[in-house]
C-alpha cells in the first residue's frame, strides 16, 4: 500500500525516475491542452456553435464571475492563472473514475508545486498592480510590529494550501485502497463517489483561496470618496 | 524495537481520534450559523454559501493535518524504517 503515486516507478536511470505522478500529470496536461486546442479551432460568434464550445464558454464565464465576486476588478488578467489552477485540480480529481488512475495531486510534490506557484503569483500581481513600494509597505500594515507576523502568515498560507490539497486527495485514494482489501464491491464505490465530491470541493477551495490572497495583495488602499446620493425632491 | 512499533500505533490512533473532535465541533457550529443567516437573508445565499465552504475547508485542514501525521506514522514511519534497515543489516 503506497502513500502516494510517487512510489510507483515505471522507469529509472541513475537518479532520474519516471514515476506515476509525472506520467499522470503529463497525461492530464495533454488531454486538457489538446482538447482545448481542438475545440477552439473554429470559434463561432453567432448563435450556432458546437456543444463543446458552449461547454468551454460556460466554464470560462463561470470562473470569471467567481473571480469578480471575490473582489478582483479586472478578472481577465487573472483568469489564466486561477482558471488553470481550478481546472487542473478538478480534472485530476474527476479522472479518478478511470481504472488504474491515481490523482497526481495525491502526491506532496504536485501540491507543493501548485502552492509555490500561488506563493510567487501573489507578490507578482501585487507589485504589478500597486508598484514595489506600496506592495512592500502593505506588509507593515497596520503597524510595523506586524511585519514578522505578515511574513510568517505568507509562508504558512502556502504550506496550508499544499498540505490541505495533499491530505484530501491522499486520504481519498488511501480509503479506497484499504476498503478494496476488506469489503466487497459496493462500499468502495460509495467511497469513490465521496472522493469525487471532496476532490471538486478542494479544487474550488484551492482556486478561491488563491483568488482571495491575490485580491488582498492588489486591493486599492486609497480611501474612496463617498458617492453623492441623489435625493429626490 | 517493539517500543517503536507500539508507540507509533498507539499514537497514530490517538492523533486521529483526538484531532477530529475539535474540527467536527467547529464545523457543526459554522454550518449552524450559516443556516441561521441564510434563513434571515436568503438574498445573500451565494455569498454565504461560498464563505461557508471556504471556512469549512480551513477548519477541515486541521483534521487533515492530524490525518497526515497518523498516516505517516503507520505507512512511512522513518524510525521503523531505520529499525528494519538495522535488523536487515545484522
Amino acid at each position: 500500500m503506497h502513500l502516494s503515486p510517487d512510489q510507483i516507478v515505471f522507469w529509472h536511470y541513475g537518479f532520474l525516475k519516471l514515476n506515476a505522478t509525472i506520467v499522470f500529470t503529463w497525461g492530464l496536461m495533454l488531454v486538457m491542452a489538446g482538447g482545448s486546442k481542438l475545440i477552439t479551432r473554429n470559434l463561432s460568434i453567432g448563435i450556432q456553435r458546437s456543444r463543446w464550445q458552449n461547454l468551454l464558454e460556460i466554464v470560462v464565464t463561470g470562473i470569471e464571475k467567481q473571480i469578480e465576486e471575490v473582489g478582483l476588478s479586472r478578472p481577465e488578467k487573472y483568469l489564466g492563472f486561477l482558471g488553470t489552477l481550478f481546472l487542473f485540480v478538478a480534472a485530476a480529481a474527476v479522472c479518478t473514475v478511470i481504472p488504474g488512475y491515481e490523482p497526481p495531486t495525491a502526491s506532496l510534490s504536485t501540491t507543493a508545486a501548485l502552492a509555490l506557484c500561488v506563493f510567487v503569483a501573489v507578490p507578482f500581481f501585487g507589485v504589478e498592480e500597486q508598484g514595489v513600494r506600496n506592495y512592500l509597505k502593505s506588509y507593515a500594515k497596520p503597524t510595523i510590529i506586524m511585519l514578522p507576523f505578515n511574513i510568517i502568515s505568507e509562508l504558512s498560507r502556502t504550506l496550508a494550501l499544499a498540505v490541505r490539497l495533499f491530505g484530501n486527495m491522499m486520504s481519498g485514494a488511501m480509503i479506497i485502497g484499504i476498503l478494496l482489501t476488506i469489503t466487497p464491491f459496493i462500499f468502495p464505490i460509495i467511497m469513490t463517489v465521496l472522493g469525487l465530491l471532496t476532490g471538486m470541493v478542494q479544487a474550488y477551495i484551492f482556486s478561491i483561496l488563491a483568488t482571495v490572497y491575490i485580491a488582498a495583495a492588489t486591493r486599492d488602499r486609497k480611501p474612496k470618496p463617498e458617492p453623492v446620493q441623489a435625493i429626490p425632491a | 524495537m517493539t517500543i517503536i512499533a507500539v508507540a507509533s500505533i498507539v499514537i497514530a490512533g490517538i492523533t486521529i481520534s483526538l484531532g477530529s473532535i475539535g474540527p467536527a465541533l467547529a464545523e457543526g457550529r459554522a454550518v449552524a450559523t450559516a443556516l441561521t443567516s441564510l434563513a434571515q437573508q436568503p438574498d445573500a445565499s451565494a455569498t454565504i454559501t461560498r464563505t461557508l465552504f471556504v471556512g469549512l475547508a480551513m477548519i477541515e485542514s486541521i483534521a487533515i493535518y492530524c490525518f497526515v501525521v497518523s498516516m505517516i506514522l503507520i505507512f512511512a514511519n522513518p524510525f521503523w524504517n531505520h529499525v528494519i534497515a538495522q535488523t536487515a543489516g545484522k
